[in-house]
């Protein structure tokens, strides 16, 4: 037990002079000043501490009667004494513990790591034709502002090849009280040919509660791209939730490999009604319809796609 | 009013036997002799700790409550923890050992004792390593009720607490024939760590009483532009508690409504009800249904007699209040989270085996201007959409570090003593408030304070951040600093929309409530929603302090800080 021998060792020992003060110091119950409460359990003559004690407590203030608080006085803003630069129990224990112990508490109380992984949407999707399925899903791992944070979305046709994947790798940053700045990249694993964009956006609760995000893209080849997020937590009842969502992708020129043409290229709408079994597992159902616009859509018709998309999704949300 | 409860008493004994296998492997369900249900009360006092010599063993156990059960830290193996009884001028040497793999610690909640006894690891001692045995020896130099929990990571918020009762060397100006602790809790079979990561994910994880389109439709909490408005501030009016009884049992003396703690009277007799708020993270609304009290004590402080109906009880603070039970009846005692979540249900009778009448929970309260420091005496209150954009003027508290974690600025702080807490503005009944609290015996230092020291109350709820001036403590803050004997005015202000009952080590404080010299002194102050409070202080322990939020997730979410009281000149 070196911490009880520091402590045994301490208590017979000169002690340094805070702790010595401390024992004479006030320390009675009843706050301030009866500096001879400790004392006089101690049995030690209390008058000769009388004196002591007068000459050692600030000088009474001859206008005392005066100076009583009262409503509405005004107190001296003041100077506060510069903070010491040691540590007051390091006179008492081994000053390496208690560095150690201090570490742990500064980690404990405000520095810890946190994390989130969550599965957005997970769905399926009944289409005219060929039913698909489709995710979209975010995690981010870090402290209270610098982040690591992942994103990802992609679909594809039942039975049929995977259509469009993309992961993003993001350092997140909270830039004020509701938004993230984000900065990393983007890589597409379809459609081919894979692209990597660099990126960068913001993310975060606008006022009236909406999820909002804007993100930058520039890709290894040169085309720039903007994608604009929205949506909204309308509670119906404390766990069945209606969830509208919105997005929109602006190509500042056309890409024909991918099927872009510039301008606003889609739009996406949104409507899913989720329960929360536990506020991290939602089962959802919901439509979905999304229009590809200007170039893009003139694009799709080429390649015998239909421009606009409606279909109605199930699925599931979850995180942890 | 009373019904019989023998099926309850079956399923108690169900649940011992039960709690007995689960002994095996720890004391399960274990409890001290004075929590125990039916107890006569604390004399005699079998099971209680007293004299020079005391040994604690701190060890893991298994709880069981309302048909849950999970994983405890312990002390001595019974939750809550033994009962330390003292008398005031002796002596005491308290042997902690810790039979956890985990580092432990034990701090004395209200003591006055040599800063390096305080025992909180990182500030006044190492911590408790696994296997080893501490000892804190100190004298003890006063009266009152008080407790005393763990500082390491969040055992206090899985067991690890217990009450301390000191008896005062002159004769108690409280007279009771009868005394009973009075240990209020929250328990989760969650652990702690992983409240505070769903927190951290999702700030209303765990609110089930949010504002709903069903609600707007049947007329419920706030109309369409009110709803608006709060949300054009992103601001959520049912955001009264983090966790709620959506995962909490509430617990008196361990033991939740079902099981039923009753506490025995005979009719007529003055009892002295030792009330303790050990909650990790839930503030209290107290009241015995039909029986008035008698507000005698608070943190341990005498203070003179105010009878009362109600009070809110922030977590750690502690109320003694006389009961005389006219009738051989069951009388209930309520103690209801203040988000109106749940509540837990004791009983005081004259014999075991009654059970009293269990009240429903009131309608959850609904947050306003006021608990957003918007003090709107005087103003137009059509125009709320108008202030949004000063909810956040830096200019209203320059010394706020301003960033992600400050979310809001209370415009207009009001000090919020005489007001009645959160929920309890429109209770007919009488319910106490800080201003009906007045110290029995005059304060001893009634020096005008010298200077003056603001703390801002700092919050962003939507990313669980909390902290003191915009700043955690993991940020490498330096300590705040005192003269040794200075007197200092105090004041905190609230500038989000919870109540934080924020705790001085080792010091007793005078709540200015405008009673000069009888002024309450205090060493846990709950400061309301967007209000402020004002304390005086006198720092006369040297050493180095804890300061922090207790509800143990603000605290862990870095709303904390060192205090140091050091001699003029010995400053760096």
């Amino acid at each position: 037990m070196k911490t009880l021998a520091a402590a045994a060792m301490l208590a017979l020992a000169p002690l340094p002079a805070m702790a010595q003060d401390h024992q004479h110091m006030d320390h009675g119950a009843m706050p301030p000043a009866d500096p001879h409460a400790g004392h006089e359990a101690a049995g030690e003559d209390h008058s000769t501490h009388q004196q002591h004690d007068a000459a050692a407590t600030p000088a009474p203030d001859p206008h005392a009667a005066h100076a009583r608080p009262m409503p509405g006085a005004a107190i001296p803003q003041g100077t506060a004494p510069p903070p010491p630069a040691d540590h007051a129990a390091d006179a008492f224990y081994d000053p390496a513990a208690m560095a150690r112990a201090r570490d742990l508490m500064r980690r404990e109380n405000g520095g810890m790591t946190f994390s989130r992984w969550m599965l957005d949407r997970l769905e399926y999707r009944t289409v005219r034709g060929a039913d698909g399925y489709h995710w979209e899903g975010e995690g981010w791992i870090g402290g209270d502002i610098n982040r690591l944070a992942v994103k990802t979305e992609g679909e594809g046709d039942l039975g049929g090849p995977l259509e469009s994947a993309e992961i993003q790798a993001l350092f997140s940053r909270a830039i004020g009280p509701w938004f993230n700045l984000e900065a990393g990249v983007r890589h597409d694993i379809r459609p081919r040919p894979q692209r990597s964009y660099a990126v960068i956006g913001i993310d975060g609760l606008a006022p009236y509660f909406f999820e909002v995000s804007a993100q930058a893209f520039l890709s290894d080849m040169g085309d720039a791209h903007l994608r604009l997020e929205g949506s909204y937590d309308q509670r119906i009842t404390q766990r069945l939730i209606l969830q509208p969502a919105a997005e929109a992708n602006i190509a500042a020129q056309d890409v024909p490999e991918l099927g872009i043409g510039s301008g606003l290229s889609d739009i996406e709408l949104g409507l899913r009604l989720r329960y929360e079994l536990a506020r991290e597992f939602a089962p959802y159902v919901g439509v979905n319809w999304e229009r590809k616009l200007g170039g893009t859509a003139r694009l799709a018709r080429a390649a015998g796609e239909d421009a606009s998309v409606t279909s109605f999704v199930a699925g599931l949300r979850f995180w942890f | 009013m009373t019904e019989p409860l023998d099926h309850d008493i079956t399923r108690r004994g169900l649940l011992m036997g039960a709690a007995g296998l689960a002994g095996l492997a720890g004391a399960g369900g274990a409890f001290p002799a004075w929590a125990r249900s039916g107890t006569p009360g604390l004399a005699p006092s079998a099971g209680v700790l007293s004299g020079e010599a005391i040994a604690l063993t701190v060890g893991e156990s298994h709880f069981s409550t309302g048909g849950r059960s999970a994983h405890a830290v312990t002390v001595n193996g019974t939750l809550p923890a033994p009962l330390i009884r003292l008398k005031e001028g002796q002596n005491v040497r308290i042997a902690v050992t810790n039979r956890l793999k985990e580092d432990t610690s034990i701090h004395w909640h209200g003591l006055i004792v040599p800063f390096q006894m305080d025992g909180v690891p990182g500030v006044s001692f190492p911590g408790i390593r696994p296997g080893e045995t501490f000892t804190y020896d100190f004298p003890v130099r006063q009266s009152g009720t008080y407790w005393y929990h763990s500082h390491s990571g969040m055992q206090e918020a899985i067991g690890h607490y217990g009450p301390i009762v000191i008896d005062p060397a002159a004769p108690d100006p409280v007279q009771a024939t009868r005394e009973h602790v009075i240990v209020l809790s929250d328990w989760s079979p969650i652990h702690p760590h992983m409240l505070l990561r769903r927190l951290k994910q999702n700030g209303g994880y765990f609110n089930m009483q949010r504002q709903t389109l069903a609600g707007l439709l049947a007329g419920r909490d706030q109309g369409i532009r009110e709803r608006l408005q709060w949300g054009a501030m992103r601001m959520d009016p049912t955001d009264i508690s983090d966790v709620t009884g959506s995962t909490y049992s509430f617990l008196v003396n361990g033991h939740g409504t079902a099981e039923n703690w009753t506490g025995l009277f005979t009719p007529g007799e003055r009892v002295r009800l030792r009330i303790i708020n050990a909650s990790a993270m839930t503030n209290f609304n107290v009241r015995l249904p039909g029986l008035p009290m008698t507000v005698v004590q608070c943190d341990g402080q005498d203070v003179q007699p105010v009878e009362t109906d109600e009070f809110q009880i922030g977590i750690a603070e502690t109320y003694d209040v006389v009961v005389q039970p006219p009738e051989a009846q069951a009388y209930a005692l309520i103690a209801e989270a203040i988000d109106r979540s749940g509540q837990v249900r004791a009983t005081l009778a004259p014999r075991i085996g009654m059970a009293a009448q269990e009240p429903p929970l009131r309608a959850r309260p609904l947050l306003g201007m006021k608990d957003m420091g918007m003090d709107m005496t005087g103003m137009d209150h059509g125009d709320m959409a108008g202030h949004a954009m000063k909810m956040r003027d830096p200019s209203v508290a320059p010394q706020v570090a301003m960033g992600p974690g400050v979310a809001t600025l209370s415009p207009m702080p009001a000090d919020r003593t005489a007001a009645r807490p959160t929920g309890l503005e429109h209770e007919s009944h009488r319910v106490l408030t800080y201003a009906d609290l007045k110290a029995l015996t005059p304060n001893k230092d009634q020096r005008q304070p010298s200077r003056t020291l603001d703390i801002h109350l700092t919050a962003n709820m939507e990313r669980y951040m909390w902290s003191f001036d915009g700043v955690k403590l993991s940020d490498g803050t330096a300590p705040i600093a005192f003269r040794h004997m200075e007197r200092v005015r105090v004041n905190l202000i609230n500038d989000t929309m919870m109540p934080h009952p924020i705790h001085l080590h080792g010091h007793f404080f005078e709540l200015v409530t405008g009673a000069g010299a009888h002024n309450p002194r205090k060493h846990t102050v709950n400061v309301l929603p967007g209000g402020k409070v004002s304390f005086d202080l006198t720092a006369d322990a040297l050493g180095d302090w804890a300061f922090h939020c207790h509800m143990l997730l603000h605290m862990h979410s870095g709303m904390m800080r060192v205090v140091t009281v050091r001699h003029e000149g010995e400053g760096a």
